[in-house]
């Protein structure tokens, strides 16, 4: 069967995604909204206010037992056993050759080890997982709850009235709140580059959150269109794309991903590919582009040097923030400094490209210790 | 002035052997807001159906093809600058490009206006 005869499911939010005007594709096996009101304008409200968005297609694991912490680091390169409660970090499965099979959020919680992983890989993810962790960890994949993020500079003033409490956490923090009866389990955290909230709450009272969170004035709906231009403003890799199972994590700038101890002890699958690029560093690398005139720049795109084919644009389009076409993609480490001059076929013309630093637009994370 | 449209959205406006095209305002809407255009430049020799232009949205690139077949004589040099023309009045100064129709009878398969309505209610 192809993936478009395949039954496209429905998300505890699909109607209310439509009652809210949301125009709905199928993405990830789902019946997801790609946008309201227009991509531009929702970013743009994202970047300076506070934007609700349902990903609720992204899988929540939660894996327990006496050994989880040590079984868990047998599949990642994070430092799982250092976690403290409630902190999170960005993780990576792999395969042996240090390809990247999905990337995923972990938390240290009171009840184990919860890991968010992307909705179009989750099944396989979830599947590795039974194959090589040990039976006496148990996996619950808690198909029983909706995932929100609530994003942008505004979304700790919106969310705090609804939920009292959220603003002591910090970036990458996390813990458990109750909203009425209904528990939430709350991250500082997203895929936006701003400050904001993930939001883990039972199926059955999402409707009810996202109408409260909805009735505060500094919150909008926000499609995936969106979604994916802030997380290309910020600079944020997207699996499938930028990131796949021939991708090594430090070519993709992920090595901040594979924790000091694991980098003495290894003992990660592909650990010594990864550990051996990171020592001696990868032949490609992961960059930003800013790109030359009006013409967005999109994924699958060559880039050139000369007549000499150097990389591939793995994501692009219009930045609305820029207000300008930008893109990522994978060069050769020879071409990867900033200021680097390059050049991107599409359809038979050439468009300049100039490698930049990343983000192209500045974090606004709320970390821990920085001055407010 | 008689104005033509296409199953695939596009509008063409006919006087004689001279022609306008465009997309339509429910193109637009679908398209959603647009970041660039590429038409094409007089001289340019375009085939019903062929592909003729390029609309790219914040999203994704979609090719506009040529309701009929003809000779490019004007490109909208406005859509450059401000390719938003395209969302704020597609059926007007959001124009693509002119051409002179090569074979008139070309237009015998498009819908009138009524005939389009119906279709992108069906839709």
């Amino acid at each position: 069967m192809s993936e478009d005869e395949a039954e496209i499911l429905e998300l505890p939010l699909g109607g209310w995604h439509r009652a809210h005007g949301a125009r709905m594709v199928p993405f990830a096996g789902y019946a997801m909204p790609i946008q309201y009101e227009g991509i531009m304008s929702e970013h743009l409200w994202t970047r300076e206010s506070a934007g609700l968005f349902d990903v609720s297609h992204m899988g929540q694991l939660m894996l327990a037992g006496d050994s989880v912490e040590e079984a868990l680091e047998a599949l990642i390169p994070a430092d799982v056993k250092g976690l403290s409660e409630g902190q999170m970090r960005y993780s990576l499965f792999l395969n042996d050759e240090g390809g990247i099979l999905d990337d995923l959020m972990i938390t240290k919680t009171p009840m184990g080890i919860y890991v968010v992983i992307n909705g179009a890989v989750k099944w396989d993810d979830i599947g590795h997982l039974r194959e090589f962790l040990p039976d006496e960890i148990t996996l619950n994949h808690m198909e029983d709850r909706a995932l929100l993020a609530l994003q942008g500079p505004k979304a700790v003033d919106a969310l705090a009235r609804v939920v009292p409490g959220v603003g002591k956490l910090f970036f990458m923090e996390a813990g458990s709140f109750l909203w009425g009866h209904e528990p939430l389990w709350i991250s500082r955290s997203g895929y936006t580059g701003e400050d904001g909230f993930e939001i883990s709450v039972p199926a059955e009272a999402v409707a009810a959150l996202a109408d409260a969170l909805l009735a505060q004035p500094e919150v909008k709906p926000i499609g995936l269109g969106a979604r994916d231009s802030l997380r290309l403003e910020a600079g944020l890799p997207l699996y499938g794309h930028d990131l796949d199972e021939a991708t090594n994590p430090i070519a993709a700038g992920l090595g901040f991903a594979v924790s000091k101890r694991r980098r003495t002890e290894g003992g990660f699958p592909g650990s010594e590919p990864i550990l051996k690029a990171l020592q001696d560093g990868a032949s490609t690398k992961r960059v930003g582009f800013l790109v030359d005139g009006r013409q967005p720049v999109r994924e699958g795109a060559t880039i050139f040097s000369g007549s000499a084919q150097v990389g591939t644009i793995t994501s692009g389009g219009f930045a609305p923030s820029v207000q300008a076409p930008i893109a990522i993609g994978f060069v050769a480490t020879a071409q990867s400094a900033p200021g680097t001059a390059l050049e991107a076929e599409v359809r038979g013309k050439r468009i300049g490209l100039i490698v930049t630093r990343m983000p192209f637009v500045p974090h606004n994370y709320v970390r821990k210790g920085a001055v407010q | 002035m008689t104005r033509y449209f296409t199953d695939e959205h596009e509008w063409i406006d006919v006087d004689g052997t001279s022609a306008t095209v465009g997309i339509t305002d429910y193109a637009q809407g679908q398209l959603g807001d647009i970041v660039f255009v590429e038409v094409p430049t007089a001289g340019t020799q375009v085939k019903k159906g062929g592909d003729a232009a390029v609309v790219e949205s914040v999203k994704a690139a979609s090719d506009v093809y040529a309701p009929v077949s003809g000779t490019v004589t004007e490109g909208n040099g406005a859509l450059d600058g401000d390719p938003a023309l395209v969302n704020s009045d597609p059926e007007g100064d959001g124009w693509f490009f002119k051409l002179t129709l090569s074979d008139p009878s070309e237009l015998d398969g498009l819908m009138d206006e009524a005939a389009y309505k119906a279709y992108v209610n069906g839709l």
